[in-house]
């Protein structure tokens, strides 16, 4: 039997090779590096000491944040909504709903840009009714409105995934207790569904967390961190301050997927 | 190494124990040589060991260092289950889904690459002998319960292995099916002619299948030996409740007489210190009027079942005696009867 | 019974949502067909801005297409196996290796692409080839190839149909030829879709990767939004939209389970 041992371990080999090259020897060379500039080993801590890097960690965070928020609560309306009822259409919506799924953070971008730029379908609808024209595509505003566009695609999935799941006995139990549809969602459908809404939640965090794509199409103003990593490695060519932030944005979107998964059972991708 | 294929085997275990990585012992030293030809069933409770030593025969565990499996005397106990040329019945019969029923059962006889007409006509032999010829083409998700076992068994008689290794074959089937095919399984054993060791928990199963009945527990042998002498000899008290129903009356021995709470049986045989003796249902009887009997007792409950009537009956023991009666009478609830007990059937353990 | 009211309520509110959703996929696909978008519609339908793409951005194409099969590949080749032994043992290692597995996706793309700048950047040969770029979207894909290898491996009892293969004489290979891979063809098939949906529509990493000659669709959509009109990045979205299309529907089809059959008990 200690046959079997040996030959799992030749399987696993070429994956593993693979991954120490090109992930983890990267990686730790990364994490080197983010030491070795000019500040030295401050630089791990510039991000809360520096000025511009505090208010892009914030920036960053904070919409992030009011994106997950926005998600969950769309998500969570529509996704119990057609996940419960079966009427004719609820599968194209599903698929209308779903589409956006793989689009990179770039076309996101783009479709923001259709929606709130200059020639935008927004800005048009606002001036012919106000005269004015509606332009916010280029601000933190269109990149909230783009983060939520390619978060509402996953997390609505995985909320319908878990309304299948809840058992209809329970919300029966409650209205023949006499709680009102109002009630039962808050007291029993929410509660159901902590799980999924905490784990699609991290998902939805730590990706809008590390999102490029789309603030890069938007334009190099918006100060979130991914930006000014970018900017930091291509224009400042500071390459350790670079590597130091890159290497902690690592660590907490790591962090918070992982907080997540204990608190709520196994996930779905992060990309954008 | 492969002996000629088809000549029955004779194996022995000698010190076969086997402890697990997470420290669970599940069998203790075992000892035991298994005759060319003959169907020994292993028997117990989950948890006793008999997957285990099973799976040790079969080459799919190892025993613990210092144990030795010998086929015809040869040592095969580092010989991996690919080399050893055994059939084996798995619970959940194992059967591939990627395959269909012809080649599950053909399956074998390819890794050894026989040649395709040769492959065919034993397929075909062992569909015919399984009756399940119009399955060939089916696929394993159409098969039913009853059906998925015939195949896993032309399958693994397919190859004509050594000898048939069958873990708790019936046990995932309802009761019809597992009666109907005990008689099947038990006449392709006969027919074999083949070493078969048969893992159950089911007594009923073992009775009728064994030449001979291993009873184990907790990784222990508790007895072997033929069917009716476990039935009726049974060596330990876990045996004896284990197999059939016990009845148990509690009392002392005097002069010839075994004293308790029912009364004074008469019993020439007694042992001087017994305090409890045992015997089966069938051992006892309601006595008829005209018959002198020592023991009383008032009904409790009275189940006509249609060939006798099943009695439990209230002696001031723990529990109530169970008896089956062949009398051709009702018996009333709380009805005072006297009983007579075959003394042939006693035993103290 | 239906609370009439709160049904409509929330219908309309998803229609807003997938509206939101949609509209700017219609507008976008309008936009590239259209022959003057600040005109609109009237100036009429043309191809023109589609061949554009085609001329000016065929390699992207090509690139994207070729890295997604090699991307497919290679996961592959890796993942399969990989999977193969997560699925044989469930322990505190293998629990490690899945929790690896998964950091690439984890990990912001930004972050991983530096990583492999700062450690092979200098190897120029390496750096400049389109291998460089496989390697991003490899690491990025891989965890989605063994978690559905892995989930169809572990939903079947394989050690007992290994067991029942050795019991028939059957070595490792064999087994794993027969009776392994044929049993996780489901799990193949989605991951394989998985893999080239998102080697396909892959930026972060790619954009930090990619030199001028190493361009991949994404990165000529970013070159083109920011340099050419819009009609011209419309109509290369609607090149991605097609290309993607077939493939996302592919997925979702994949989404949808066949019931488990149940066989009675013939009377035999």
């Amino acid at each position: 039997m200690r046959h079997e041992v040996r030959r799992l371990i030749l399987l696993l080999l070429p994956a593993g090779i693979f991954f120490a090259a090109f992930f983890l020897l990267p990686m730790a060379r990364l994490f080197f590096i983010g030491g070795s500039g000019k500040t030295g080993w401050a630089a791990y801590v510039a991000i809360l000491t520096d000025a511009n890097y505090l208010g892009s960690l914030v920036s960053t965070l904070g919409v992030a944040t009011a994106t997950t928020v926005a998600t969950l609560i769309i998500s969570g309306i529509s996704g119990v909504f057609l996940q419960r009822h079966k009427f004719p259409g609820n599968g194209t919506l599903v698929a209308m709903l779903t589409f956006p799924l793989a689009f990179p953070g770039v076309v996101i971008g783009f479709m923001v840009i259709m929606l709130a730029g200059r020639q935008g379908l927004i800005g048009q609808v606002t001036q012919a009714l106000t005269g004015e024209k509606l332009v916010f595509a280029y601000t933190m505003s269109g990149l909230f409105m783009g983060y939520v566009y390619f978060s509402i695609p996953r997390t609505i999935l995985t909320v319908m995934a878990a309304a299948e799941k809840l058992d209809p006995k329970l919300e029966e139990a409650a209205r023949s207790l006499g709680a009102s549809p109002w009630r039962v969602a808050l007291d029993v459908i929410l509660p159901g569904l902590k799980p999924a809404f905490i784990s699609a939640g991290a998902i939805c965090f730590a990706t809008a967390v590390g999102a490029f794509g789309t603030a890069f199409t938007l334009a190099a103003r918006i100060n979130v961190l991914p930006m000014v990593i970018y900017t930091e490695f291509t224009l400042s060519a500071n390459i350790a301050m670079a590597a130091a932030l890159s290497f902690v944005l690592g660590i907490v979107t790591w962090l918070v997927l992982a907080v997540a998964r204990t608190a709520a059972g196994s996930t779905v991708a992060a990309a954008g | 190494m492969m002996t000629e294929a088809g000549k029955p085997l004779a194996i022995a275990l000698e010190n076969c124990a086997k402890t697990f990585p997470d420290g669970t012992r599940a069998l203790e030293p075992l000892d035991f040589a298994i005759e060319a030809g003959e169907t020994v069933v292993f028997l117990g409770p989950s948890g006793c060991g008999k997957t285990t030593t099973l799976r040790i025969i079969a080459g799919l565990e190892e025993p613990d260092a210092g144990g030795r499996v010998l086929f015809d005397g040869e040592d095969v106990t580092h010989l991996p289950i690919e080399q050893r040329n055994v059939g084996m019945v798995f619970q959940s019969y194992a059967l591939f889904p990627n395959m269909t029923v012809a080649g599950n059962i053909g399956y074998g006889l390819r890794i050894r690459r026989t040649p395709e007409a040769a492959i065919k006509a034993r397929v075909a032999e062992m569909l015919g002998m399984m009756q399940i010829a119009k399955l060939a083409d089916r696929r394993i998700d159409q098969l039913s319960g009853g059906q998925r076992q015939r195949v896993a068994l032309a399958r693994a008689i397919a190859v004509r292995p050594r000898a048939l290794l069958l873990d708790e074959p019936l046990t995932a089937l309802d009761a019809k099916l597992r009666d109907t095919l005990r008689l099947d399984i038990d006449a392709l054993l006969r027919s074999l002619g083949i070493t078969a060791i048969y893992v159950t928990h089911d007594q009923a199963e073992a009775m009728a299948l064994g030449d001979r009945i291993v009873v184990m527990e907790h990784g222990r042998v508790a007895q072997i030996g033929k069917p009716r002498e476990i039935y009726q000899r049974p060596a330990t008290r876990f045996v004896a409740e284990f197999i059939g129903t016990m009845n148990r009356l509690t009392g002392m021995t005097d002069n010839g007489v075994f004293a308790c709470r029912a009364g004074n049986l008469p019993w020439a045989d007694a042992p001087a210190n017994a305090t409890e003796i045992l015997f089966r249902p069938e051992d006892i009887r309601v006595a008829e009027s005209h018959e002198t009997a020592g023991l009383q007792g008032t009904v409790a409950a009275a189940f006509f079942l249609g060939d006798r009537t099943r009695l439990f009956v209230e002696v001031g023991e723990a529990r109530p005696l169970v008896i089956e009666s062949t009398a051709r009478r009702d018996f009333g609830h709380g009805e005072a009867v006297r009983l007579a007990i075959d003394p042939r059937g006693l035993l103290v353990l | 019974m239906k609370h009439r009211g709160l049904f409509y309520l929330q219908l309309g509110f998803t229609l807003l949502v997938s509206a939101f959703l949609i509209v700017p996929v219609v507008l976008s696909i309008m936009a590239g067909l259209t022959v003057n978008y600040f005109v609109g519609i009237e100036s009429g339908l043309t191809l023109r801005w589609v061949f554009e793409v085609w001329n000016g951005y065929r390699d992207t194409i090509f690139l994207s297409i070729g890295l997604s099969l090699a991307c497919l590949a290679v996961t592959l080749i890796l993942g399969v196996p990989t999977a193969y032994v997560l699925a044989k043992r469930q322990n505190a290692l293998t629990r490690a290796i899945e929790e690896l597995l998964v950091m690439p996706v984890a990990v912001p793309g930004l972050a991983t692409a530096l990583a492999l700048i700062v450690t092979y950047g200098s190897l120029s040969g390496f750096r400049t080839s389109w291998a460089f770029i496989l390697v991003g979207h490899v690491l990025f894909t891989l965890p989605f190839m063994v978690r559905s290898v892995l989930a169809v491996l572990s939903a079947i009892d394989l050690k007992t149909l290994e067991e029942g293969a050795a019991s028939l004489g059957a070595g490792f290979w064999p087994r794993f030829r027969d009776i392994v891979l044929p049993n996780c063809r489901a799990g193949i098939l989605a991951g394989s879709l998985m893999v080239v949906t998102l080697s396909m529509g892959e930026f972060n990493m790619t954009w930090l990767l990619h030199t001028p000659l190493t361009k991949t669709l994404p990165v000529g959509l970013a070159d083109a939004y920011a340099s050419l009109r819009l009609e011209v990045g419309s109509a290369y979205t609607l090149v991605f939209f097609l290309m993607i299309m077939p493939l996302l529907l592919a997925l979702q089809a994949f989404a949808n389970p066949r019931p488990a059959k149940f066989v009675a008990e013939e009377t035999e």
